[in-house]
């Protein structure tokens, strides 16, 4: 299996608690603050389609082991803290079974849709 | 029980669709992987971010998988008969012109046994937004051969494979008279939302195409996996080609999907086409339809 | 309530039967109709066509029958009064959202001006072969009220009539014309908007969130919210509960189809309507409808100048059917004769009530033209022995 060579070299630039790696230096790097989220799974609801493990940007997500009430495998965050609260899982779940809010939220709908 | 997984008690009114869905009819009876609950979600989305007076949107489904969205969302709905969702709309919009009238239906519904209302509806370019749900088959009643799937294509009534030449349906539509038209995949969720946003701004005929997997039928019987597989071929095989020409959008069995905005021309509805013509040949005499509706209210 | 003076052609007139229905739907508030050309009742929409834009109605003309139905019980939806109008094969195709309709419990009128079929049969002559289909044409249980005009004046009144029926059971109201009313010229006298009576679409004055869309109010009949009110209910063609929503058991279905079979079956005394004349003394009464009615009245005379005692029962609303009506007369009388522009319909449900104690004789005629009054004599005197 051929290995993907990179051609350029990633430097680590820091920001706060976060290390990324980035082919040149961002010129607006020191302003800007990447989002923090939490995931909220309802648990009941999943029916294990795995689109929001597949698709999730950060790769937060794992199917877990564990059954939920209908004997479905729902997923788990395995990389605590990488959630980006970008949404993708809450847009892509069929189910309306997952979704993210902003990190150090309490309980609260990350939006609140019209009554 | 785990200790690594990160669980709270969530509660379902928590998730932000909870405001348009009907939560006293949750669960809903999509198939796991079923790409239709991802399209429902994109809507809501798309009305919230639009908004949209949810007290003025009427949402009209036929019969199908698809269909049972109009059961499921918390606005005016109506599951009417098989294939019948574009003339009911046409009455409701007609009745009350004021309404915000959304046809949620799927391919075999919409151009099946609804296709001439279709064609009929695009040409006089009336004021609904069109949501058609393309899984390529007949879903709900245990996945037969449907006017959209593709050559070669097994489903329960073509066993050996389907032998007839299936629908293109944006240049279907285009050609009738639609004034926006779209097609996405359940996988392109964001542009989806997109469309759907831009769309409900705009007046006339406007369809969506959504492709969508199905896992339980399509999948099955063609042996391409589940749901997630075929979000996987959507991920390698779909194409976005704002603009391009309707006539080269078919899709071929796992073939290239073609997915973009393909037309978006504003055209007078036919009720601002009516409007205008009566208010020409007869002036004053004139006396169109309230926005409100055709109720008469006592009159004592 | 009065009517909208918009609609009403107040004054005497000399119309045939379909405008002078077109006129009754004028004038009884309709404001929406979608329809489908079909011989013999085209002029219906073509009057209803020119007259709306200056009343605030809407009329399209769709794309087949079926697209006028379902337009028509989509428009209800949202309060306003609408109707649709066609003759025997628009009919077949009405079945499936006339079916809709029922299950909705949608209140519209659907005109048939019937022609004589079965099929495509003879598309301008007269025919009455559709009465059994009026009652039993969609499939499933649900219940109808049909109302059968026999002169151009009644077409008028009876049109108002009907959207009133349907608005009080939120039924859909047949009116079953004939190819001869509708097409039959002669005075029509409409009244004064101030002397019109009619009944309003009865909304519901619940907030959203307590209002149940198929909560039997009393005399099971529903209060109705319209759609743009934001009372964000759901209608379906499902066996649904009273919250409108579809729910899958037997128990659900007796509850919801019961009532809208029994909505009307139950109340049909205050439906019913017929009209009697020199039954008091008579050995056989002929029971009639429509243009038959009219032609009966010869064979009637014909019959009493040889000296048999016979009277007639008009059908004035033939579904829900004068059962009760019917069984009286069975016990005081010899025979039923039932003369139809058909092979046998009505006098079928002649024959069930009379139950064997008096006879029920049918004069068949296939259409294409009425019958022959000396043939209604015969039959009366044969009846008579």
């Amino acid at each position: 299996m051929k290995e993907y060579r990179r051609t350029r070299r990633r430097r680590d630039y820091e920001s706060g608690e976060r290390r990324m790696k980035y082919w040149r230096k961002p010129l607006d790097f020191d302003r800007i603050k990447v989002p923090r989220g939490e995931v909220r799974i309802i648990v009941d609801r999943c029916k294990g389609c795995a689109f929001c493990v597949e698709y999730c940007p950060k790769e937060v997500l794992v199917m877990s082991e564990e059954f939920n009430r209908k004997g479905y495998h729902p997923p788990k965050v395995v990389k605590t803290g990488e959630c980006v609260n970008c949404n993708l899982c809450e847009m892509i779940c069929p189910d309306f079974a997952i979704f993210s809010v902003e990190a150090g939220h309490n309980h609260q709908p990350a939006r609140s849709g019209a009554a | 029980m785990s200790a690594t997984i990160e669980r709270r008690e969530v509660k379902a009114e928590d998730h932000p669709i909870a405001p348009y869905l009907r939560m006293d009819r949750m669960p809903h009876i999509w198939c796991p992987t079923c790409g239709i609950g991802t399209v429902v979600k994109c809507y809501a989305t798309a009305l919230g971010e639009a908004g949209i007076d949810l007290d003025k949107a009427a949402i009209v489904s036929g019969i199908g998988c698809t269909g049972r969205v109009a059961g499921y969302m918390k606005l005016d709905a109506f599951h009417t008969t098989h294939g019948r969702a574009l003339p009911f709309a046409t009455g409701l919009k007609l009745g009350r012109p004021e309404l915000l009238v959304t046809v949620f239906s799927g391919d075999g519904d919409l151009v099946g046994i609804g296709g001439n209302h279709f064609i009929h509806t695009a040409r006089r370019n009336m004021d609904l937004l069109v949501v058609l749900v393309n899984n390529f088959i007949y879903g709900m009643t245990g996945g037969q051969n449907a006017p959209t799937t593709p050559m070669t294509a097994r489903s329960s009534t073509m066993p050996f494979g389907n032998f007839e030449r299936p629908f293109n349906i944006p240049h279907l539509a285009a050609s009738s008279g639609a004034s926006y038209v779209a097609r996405w995949t359940c996988l392109h969720f964001r542009r989806l939302t997109q469309s759907f946003k831009e769309a409900m701004q705009r007046k006339g005929f406007r369809l969506i195409e959504v492709i969508a997997p199905c896992s339980t039928l399509y999948a099955r019987l063609n042996k391409l996996g589940t749901g997630l597989d075929l979000m996987r071929f959507y991920h390698d095989n779909a194409e976005i080609r704002h603009g391009a020409d309707t006539r080269e959008l078919d899709i071929d069995f796992q073939g290239r999907i073609v997915c973009g905005k393909f037309v978006d021309q504003e055209r007078p509805t036919f009720s601002e086409m009516m409007d205008e013509h009566y208010r020409q040949i007869l002036g004053d005499r004139y006396r169109p339809m309230p926005p409100e509706g055709g109720m008469i209210h006592g009159q004592d | 309530m009065k009517t909208d003076p918009a609609g009403v052609l107040t004054g005497t007139h000399y119309l045939d039967g379909d405008y002078a229905c077109g006129e009754g739907a004028m004038a009884a508030g309709c404001r929406f109709v979608a329809g489908y050309p079909i011989t013999p009742s085209t002029e219906v929409v073509e009057r209803i066509a020119r007259r709306f834009p200056m009343m605030g109605g809407t009329f399209i003309q769709m794309e087949d029958e079926l697209a006028s139905m379902a337009a028509v019980v989509g428009a209800s939806w949202t309060g306003t009064k609408s109707m649709t109008v066609t003759s025997g094969p628009g009919f077949s195709l009405m079945m499936e959202n006339i079916g809709l309709a029922s299950m909705m419990e949608t209140p519209c009128v659907v005109v048939n001006v019937q022609r004589a079929g079965p099929s495509t049969g003879i598309p301008t002559m007269v025919g009455q072969g559709d009465m059994m289909q009026a009652r039993w044409g969609s499939h499933g249980d649900y219940s109808v009220i049909a109302l059968c005009p026999s002169s151009p004046q009644e077409a008028f009144d009876l049109t108002i009539d009907a959207f009133n029926l349907s608005e009080t059971w939120r039924v859909p109201v047949l009116i079953m014309m004939d190819e001869c009313v509708g097409h039959m010229t002669e005075k029509v006298v409409i009244p004064s908007a101030a002397e019109i009576d009619v009944v309003p679409r009865k909304l519901t004055a619940k907030p959203p969130g307590q209002f149940l869309p198929y909560q039997s109010n009393g005399n099971m009949v529903s209060e109705f919210a319209r759609a743009g009110d934001g009372y964000r209910f759901h209608a379906t063609g499902l066996t649904h509960d009273e919250r409108g929503y579809p729910v899958m058991t037997a128990e659900c279905q007796e509850k919801c189809v019961r009532r809208i079979v029994d909505k009307i079956r139950k109340n049909a005394d205050k439906i019913v309507r017929f009209e009697e004349r020199r039954i008091e003394d008579a050995d056989v009464v002929l029971v009639s409808y429509g243009i038959t009615s009219r032609v009966a009245r010869m064979g009637i005379e014909m019959a009493r100048r040889q000296g048999v005692k016979v009277g007639v029962l008009r059908l004035v609303v033939v579904w829900p059917f004068p059962e009760k009506r019917i069984r009286e007369l069975a016990e005081k009388v010899k025979a039923f004769v039932v003369p139809e522009i058909n092979y046998g319909q009505v006098v079928l449900e002649v024959e069930r009530c009379a139950a064997g104690r008096a006879a029920a004789v049918p004069v068949a005629h296939g259409g294409g033209g009425v019958h022959d009054p000396e043939a209604i004599c015969n039959a009366i005197l044969e009846a008579a022995k």
